[in-house]
């Protein structure tokens, strides 16, 4: 009983030494397990008096508790500390790049065609499509334009035979979908149209965009809002200018070609815009009445409009690319700038 | 359209700077695509007189010569143009002047003559393009001491408009200058025609035998006309300015006639015609040889004007080689005729050729200009080459004219159409200006238009018209209303951007290729491809319609690895064409290719170069993108693009719908290639056909796995062993996957270890092992029989 205080002293100075978590544990039997030293001594209170008794045991209590609690902390301080080391062994160097595939990317024009695709039918068109070989009809009969009109030496047009052709804009679409639907009809028709020119600005396969919108009372007026807000949108840039200019498509009756303000030097004049402040980005128009009897819609109760636009166009001037060509090249080089 | 802006400004002339009129023309539509100065700048020239010539002492081909500059004193100038001559009128360069390209004048000595300015040819001054062979000589009436220039009316500017195919009108200083009168509510003045009375009794027979293709004939007889004559100066200089080229007098005013009032004319040697005038089709058989010296063999359906002995010029294109006016011409015939549009258009390109009549024919020349446009030609050409004039004589069928056209347009339309109520006596005003004949009336104003606008025809012309002088931007924008109907979505089908975005993030670039391919190519990778030939294509390299996606992604890839990307990674979606034109099929792929290491250069130890299973897995996370993955099957076929041993069919449903394969090693070779590849092509149809999810409940019950190795004969598929175990697993399978190929040591020669691990689950209640190991049995009995493979021990 009487070396109690030394026995503490003794075993806290050993668990204070211990090294591991396993000579703890070695420590925590020694003195407190069933057989243990301080176990021992509780062992022995029956041979004191009952008068002595309580004291002694309490005391032998408390020092068991004392030994018990630095063994805890002893523990958690040397888990704590070879959890450290571990992680410290552990450590990567997170600069270097991450493995596997990494993404690729959208063509440019895909890009600009699903730009303005969503441009649209977030505000309620339909997305109609139709195919690239086509006939006399709906590229040209349907669109009032007969055959000998000068509009048809406008677009040189690829042939297979007398009236199969590859369509030379994405009007015929539009056609198309008069014919099986009835007003209103809102649509945009993205796809790739061709016409036999190859130069610096010129390739023989390109991308159209062609907007309709078919309903009762639909004016100029609306025409002008739809364009005006599209290509802001487009730009982003709310303040950018666009001006109507009368023109002329078979297809449409009035028509317009459409300027905005240039994009590359904000109207001031530059190469890009032939020092003119405007670049011609789009034509458009009311639905010629020829059209809509040819797809059997009442022209006195239907009226609509009408544009079209050209997806490389759009694209060289949102992404400052300056050879069209590129576009049909494929060099990754080239497209990996649009991921 | 190329003109003067002067020549415009004698009919019509705004108060307004060149640029703002040009801005106003371009506005109005008629797209100004160039101002430009007429001539070079220049300064110190004037005109002047050659006073004496002599013949330098030293030089040949020099002559000293005096002239009279106005100053006063005769000012020697030494002058090498073999055409100098006293008495001439000149453009006299004096000392301190300065020539176009900064060249400027100083006092010199030639072999020792002093010389003081130069006299000037018309290239010297930049008013023709090529070198002059001798010195300009000036009208004798020029003023001595004028400035050049002022003379000349060189400060002027050419516009040159890109007018659209409807406005043949405007293809005339008339027809412009009725525009820009209209465009700043101006009246227009041209010059006074008035008719020339005959003088002689002359005329020529002329008959029209296709008054439908031409219902109006004039012709008129010019006896003693000197076509050794010259054209006046202001004229040749009004040619130059609207890019026409003197040529020589009688030709210069049918030409000037043509620029200032739109009707092309021609004239011809009348000694040389043959009985009478016949305005007929061409006949089979008959040849003619044009102006620029071809000879064509013409069509029937090509318009001509013959005389009895045979076609003499396609009418409304070109006139011919030997009819026409030449030097020895003492009398001619002038035609001013009316071919109709239909009867022109096509005609001219069809043999190649495309002329400033062509141009005008084709759309549209006034039909009531003939006679004024004959009178004209008529009063210059007796002005500039003397001569006698006969009658008129016109040949007309009035059956055949362009029927006048009456629109009606209603004032409630008009404001409809462009969502604004304009000022109702400004749109008469605007009508008439534009030369309409227009009664106002309740519903608004019926109208007839004018003979020179073809095309006119409906109400939206008339509010085109109006729109288009009011000014598109002078018109309201609103946002188009409509209803908020909400429409059905299909959930189960998949859109081409979103399979495009997962070729996206499985690494790969889209590309776009060309639609039609090189022939050979096409043949060398799909030799029994059927696919249209384009008629006339751009280059042989260009000229067929794509059978596959594989030619352009082939194609594409050996651009990228000639410039040093070794990894290449591209896809395409688009159409492929199939059939001859009657039965063709045009249908929307996706296609793939990949070649190169299979991960971009990198410190990881992905290593190796793509196969077939690393596309294919590409290829199945589209295929599982729909949740309809069990819809699709690899069955192994041949391809002529593919390797044999490595290339499978796509079945959708048991439909064919696309291939995978690795590049046929011969197809490889035949196009010299660098590197082995690796495609797909699959019908996007059936890549967007989903499902929508269908859920089924979990199950609280343990799962039963069991592992199964087999071995098999090499040529055995992996889809069989799978089909054959899928079948005998029963209902309550969850899941069967493939765990390890093997063949090597331990596994006999010619055979494969398959490793497969099922696993069962039952919603209800938990399996036991007696019903899984009757379950394992039956697969492997079925295996053993069906496939001819045993458990491996």
């Amino acid at each position: 009983m009487d070396h109690l205080p030394t026995l503490v002293s003794e075993a806290r100075d050993a668990i204070q030494a211990a090294q591991s978590v396993a000579a703890l544990d070695e420590l925590r039997v020694r003195y407190l397990g069933k057989k243990g030293e301080v176990t021992a001594l509780l062992k022995g209170l029956g041979k004191l008096s009952a008068e002595e008794r309580p004291a002694a045991g309490e005391r032998i209590n408390q020092a068991k508790q004392t030994l018990a609690d630095e063994i805890d902390a002893k523990r958690e301080q040397l888990e704590s500390a070879a959890l450290n080391a571990r992680l410290a062994a552990e450590s990567i160097d997170v600069t270097l790049p991450g493995r596997g595939q990494a993404s690729g990317g959208l063509h440019p024009v895909t890009r600009t065609l699903e730009r303005i695709e969503g441009l649209f039918t977030r505000i309620g068109y339909d997305v109609a499509v139709g195919p690239e070989i086509e006939d006399d009809y709906h590229n040209f009969e349907a669109l009032n334009i007969p055959a000998h009109h000068p509009a048809r030496g406008m677009a040189d047009t690829f042939y297979f035979d007398a009236t199969r052709l590859l369509r030379t804009h994405t009007s015929p679409v539009q056609v198309r979908t008069m014919k099986s639907s009835e007003p209103p009809i809102r649509i945009v028709c993205p796809g790739r149209v061709y016409r036999s020119d190859s130069d610096l600005t010129h390739t023989p396969m390109f991308h159209q965009v062609e907007g309709l919108l078919v309903d009762e009372g639909v004016s100029f007026a609306d025409l002008k809002g739809t364009i005006e807000d599209f290509l802001q949108a487009f730009f982003e840039r709310d303040d950018l200018s666009v001006r109507f200019r009368p023109s002329y498509f078979p297809f449409t009756e009035p028509s317009a070609e459409v300027d905005i303000q240039c994009v590359m030097c904000s109207g001031a004049g530059c190469r890009v815009c032939s020092h003119s402040g405007w670049l011609e980005v789009m034509g458009c128009g009311m639905v010629h009445p020829e059209v809509f009897r040819h797809s059997g819609i009442d022209t006195e109760r239907y009226t609509g409009f009408a544009f079209g636009m050209g997806a490389e166009r759009l694209a060289m001037l949102r992404y400052g690319v300056n050879d069209l060509r590129l576009f049909f090249e494929n060099d990754l080089r080239f497209l990996r700038q649009f991921a | 359209m190329k003109f003067s802006e002067q020549w415009l400004r004698e009919w019509v002339s705004p108060q307004l700077e060149t640029q703002a009129m040009a801005d106003q023309i371009t506005m109005a539509g008629l797209e100004v695509d160039a101002v430009e100065a007429v001539a070079a700048a220049f300064s110190g020239v004037v005109v002047a007189e050659v006073l004496s010539k002599e013949k330098h002492p030293d030089a040949d081909k020099l002559n000293v010569c005096t002239v009279n500059d106005g100053s006063g004193e005769p000012v020697q100038v030494v002058c090498g143009a073999p055409n100098v001559d006293i008495g001439q009128k000149i453009p006299f360069a004096q000392v301190g002047g300065v020539l176009p390209g900064d060249f400027k004048i100083k006092k010199a000595k030639l072999r020792g003559v002093e010389s003081r300015g130069m006299i000037c040819s018309a290239s010297e001054l930049g008013l023709e393009e090529e070198t002059s062979p001798g010195i300009l000589v000036l009208s004798a009436s020029a003023p001595v001491g004028d400035d050049f220039r002022e003379f000349m009316h060189l400060n002027d500017m050419t516009i040159e408009v890109d007018l659209t195919p409807n406005r043949g009108d405007c293809l005339s200083i008339k027809g412009m200058a009725r525009e820009v009168g209209v465009l700043n509510r101006l009246p227009v003045d041209g010059p006074a025609i008035a008719p020339v009375e005959a003088a002689i009794e002359d005329s020529f027979a002329v008959s029209i035998e296709a008054p439908e293709q031409c219902p109006r004939y004039l012709g008129r007889v010019i006896k003693g006309v000197n076509v050794q004559a010259e054209t006046p100066l202001w004229m040749v200089e009004r040619l130059r300015r609207s890019g026409v080229r003197s040529i020589d007098p009688v030709v210069d005013i049918t030409n000037y006639v043509m620029l200032e009032l739109g009707q092309p004319m021609h004239a011809f040697d009348r000694d040389n015609l043959q009985g009478g005038m016949v305005v007929r089709m061409a006949k089979p058989g008959e040849k003619l040889t044009l102006l620029d010296g071809n000879e064509v063999a013409l069509r029937p359906e090509t318009l001509v004007i013959a005389d009895h002995s045979g076609p003499l010029a396609m009418a409304g294109v070109m006139g011919g080689e030997n009819s026409g006016v030449n030097q020895n011409t003492q009398t001619i015939f002038l035609e001013s005729a009316f071919f109709t549009p239909l009867a022109i258009a096509g005609q001219a390109r069809s043999y190649g050729l495309h002329t400033d009549a062509s141009h005008r024919f084709e759309r549209g020349v006034d039909p009531q200009l003939t006679p004024v446009a004959v009178e004209r030609a008529t009063q210059l050409l007796i002005e500039v080459c003397g001569g006698q004039a006969g009658p008129v004589v016109e040949t007309q069928s009035v059956e055949h004219m362009p029927a006048e056209r009456a629109i009606l347009l209603r004032s409630a339309r008009l404001e409809q159409a462009l969502s604004k109520a304009l000022d109702s006596d400004d749109v008469t005003d605007i009508l008439q200006r534009l030369g309409l004949d227009v009664s106002v009336q309740d519903v608004g104003w019926a109208v007839t238009a004018p003979s020179w606008r073809f095309d006119l025809a409906i109400e939206e012309d008339l509010i085109e018209e109006v729109a288009r002088i009011h000014g598109y931007n002078n018109l309201p924008v609103r946002r188009p209303a409509a209803r908020l109907a909400l429409r059905s979505a299909d959930e189960a089908t998949l859109t081409q951007a979103r399979l495009r975005r997962q070729m996206v993030a499985r690494g790969f670039q889209e590309a776009i290729t060309y639609s039609f391919v090189a022939p050979e190519l096409q043949a060398t990778m799909l030799p029994d491809a059927v696919s249209p030939a384009l008629a006339n294509p751009i280059s042989a390299d260009l000229s067929v319609m794509r059978a596959s996606l594989f030619p352009g992604l082939v194609r594409a890839m050996e651009y990228n690895l000639n410039r040093q990307q070794a990894r290449v990674r591209l896809f395409e979606t688009g159409l492929v064409f199939n059939g001859e034109l009657d039965a063709l099929s045009q249908v929307p792929m996706l296609g793939a290719l990949v070649c190169g290491p299979r991960e971009a250069e990198g410190w990881g130890d992905v290593k190796g170069r793509v196969d077939f299973y690393d596309l294919k897995g590409d290829l199945e996370s589209v295929l599982a993108l729909g949740g309809d993955a069990d819809a699709w099957r690899f069955e192994p076929a041949e391809h002529p693009a593919l390797h044999p041993g490595q290339s499978a069919q796509l079945l959708h449903h048991g439909e064919p719908a696309g291939w995978i394969g690795t590049l046929h090693p011969q197809v490889r070779a035949a196009l010299g290639l660098k590197m082995d590849a690796v495609l797909f092509e699959v019908r996007l149809d059936a890549l967007s056909q989903g499902r929508i999810p269908a859920f089924e409940p979990l199950s609280r019950f343990p799962e039963v796995r069991r592992d199964l190795a087999f071995i098999l004969k090499e040529a055995t598929s992996v889809q069989a062993l799978l089909d054959c175990a899928k079948q005998q697993a029963g209902e309550y399978l969850q899941d069967i996957k493939l765990f390890d190929v093997y063949s090597g040591k331990g596994v006999a020669e010619g055979h494969k270890s398959i490793a497969l691990g099922l696993t069962w689950q039952h919603p209800s209640r938990t399996l036991n092992d007696e019903e899984i190991n009757q379950l394992v049995d039956s697969i492997v009995t079925q295996v053993r029989v069906k496939l001819d493979a045993e458990l491996r021990s």
